[in-house]
């Protein structure tokens, strides 16, 4: 059976149909964990947040300073480069982190850099809660999950501009202004309750000044400087977040209720992993997303004879994921389905006994 | 009409920890504070219905396992998103080493 014309709108066809087939916030599988190890691993520290917020932080300020005191000259490129990467990426994973409330221990400092990392990276901070809400309860089912990137047939050159942030930054931008002007679409109202719009607009309301700001400055200064530290660093740093967060759930299954099928592993070099807070682990992050960034290499130890060999480099994800997204163009019901140890549990069939991607693979 | 049911033993439960206890056609989670207190709620989370037993008890709050949504378990109010609605919760007594929770 196939599956052609999806439908992703949270409003549409698929919607109700992912309803009706019973993916909608259905019972997924979960590798078997001591409760013991499960407790010890969840455990809440303030400690490497704080490190990794301080040199994340601090090395923004640097880069910052350096940047702006060799500007206009091309020596600053460089500087400018590595701010954006920590600009426009590293909040990817602190907002995500954050979101979660489970990097720091104490929850004003979750709070805070959630705020920080949500505007670094134009998510409003409410809205997108709820849609990652959403993204955890019906992950890459379509027409519920509202953070499916590789929607089939893929959209390649969306996903090129978006290397630079460009769509992204665009849909954020008019998604801003809208809310600013107390507008909320049809699609926020199928994630975000009634009592948080109050709160998406305040915070749209909020950056807009912020952004009116930073530009006046520019206007008046006859510079693009303020921009360059403020609003454009979420394009051009936005590559290394793109890269890593393709590879979570690219060219994988769609409408199955096993994050083993559907979400990647991939061991990343310590400074990718840095930017990413981790989230390299991202079938183990899915299965337990109580476990904090900082346990989960070794949620991961514990439970990897029951995952798919996760793939060995960021290079290799891409040799794993490019041609099945390529495949994808002609073939929307092509995925890539990842094989088990034999030491894992199988996937189950009754798990997926209404999942169309599932039997097109059969 | 509401009765004392015995859910488990005094010391089933870890400090500052939780178990899953089902009576009647209905799921509860019981809990044992850090200071040795006991209490318990519904056993569902109000937001998706997801059962709290795997979730995490710090202090007197409980996280649920599937969202991160918080609930004080003492009294069951919601604390943080997602979780909009409170838990019901339940009296506690123990006697003779048994926790007894008052439903019906
Ligand atoms: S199911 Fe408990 S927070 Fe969502």
């Amino acid at each position: 059976m196939s599956q052609h014309n999806r439908d992703y709108s949270l409003t549409g066809r698929d919607a109700q149909r992912a309803v009706e087939t019973g993916l909608a916030s259905a019972e997924w599988y979960h590798t078997d964990v001591p409760r013991k190890a499960m407790k010890e691993m969840m455990k809440r520290k303030d400690g490497p947040a704080i490190r990794d917020t301080v040199i994340w932080l601090g090395s923004m300020i640097v880069l910052a300073g350096i940047g702006v005191a060799l500007w206009p000259s091309w020596w600053s490129a460089p500087f400018f480069l590595a701010y954006g990467v920590l600009y426009g990426s590293a909040t990817d994973s602190r907002w995500h982190e954050c979101g979660h409330g489970t990097a720091f221990k104490t929850r004003w400092m979750n709070d805070v850099v959630y705020q920080i990392a949500s505007f670094m990276i134009m998510r409003n901070p409410v809205t997108w809660r709820w849609s990652h809400t959403r993204h955890h309860t019906d992950t890459i089912i379509v027409g519920l999950d509202p953070e499916i990137v590789f929607m089939r047939p893929p959209e390649l050159a969306r996903i090129l501009l978006n290397f630079f942030g460009v769509i992204d930054a665009f849909n954020a931008m008019s998604a801003m202004l809208r809310n600013a002007f107390g507008i909320i679409s049809a699609e926020e109202r199928t994630f975000v309750p009634d009592t948080e719009q109050p709160k998406v607009i305040f915070i749209a309301r909020v950056w807009f000044a912020i952004y009116a700001a930073v530009i006046a400055l520019a206007i008046s200064t006859g510079s693009i400087l303020p921009l360059m530290l403020v609003g454009l660093p979420r394009l051009y740093g936005a590559w290394h977040h793109v890269m890593t967060g393709l590879l979570q759930h690219g060219g994988l299954a769609e409408n199955v209720i096993d994050h083993r099928l559907n979400s990647r592993t991939v061991y990343m070099n310590p400074l990718s992993r840095f930017i990413y807070w981790n989230m390299n682990y991202h079938v183990e992050h899915h299965m337990f997303p109580m476990i904090p960034y900082h346990a989960l290499p070794e949620l991961h130890a514990l439970i990897k004879d029951d995952l798919p060999a996760p793939n060995t480099s960021i290079l290799d994800g891409y040799r794993e994921m490019w041609p099945a997204v390529l495949r994808q163009l002609r073939y929307e019901d092509y995925f890539v389905r990842r094989e088990l140890p034999p030491t894992a549990k199988p996937y189950k069939a009754e798990y997926h006994q209404l999942a169309p991607s599932m039997l097109a693979a059969a | 009409m509401s009765q004392w049911v015995e859910a488990c033993g005094a010391g089933d439960i870890e400090e500052e920890d939780l178990i899953r206890f089902d009576h009647g056609g209905k799921t509860y989670a019981v809990y044992r504070s850090p200071n040795d207190e006991y209490f318990a709620t519904d056993g569902l989370c109000t937001h998706e219905k997801v059962h709290l037993e795997g979730g995490l008890v710090m202090d007197y709050v409980i996280e649920c396992p599937k969202h991160n949504g918080r609930f004080d378990y003492r009294t069951g109010e919601a604390l943080a998103a997602p979780v909009c609605v409170n838990l019901n919760t339940y009296p506690v007594k123990v006697e003779a080493g048994r926790v007894f929770i008052k439903i019906g």
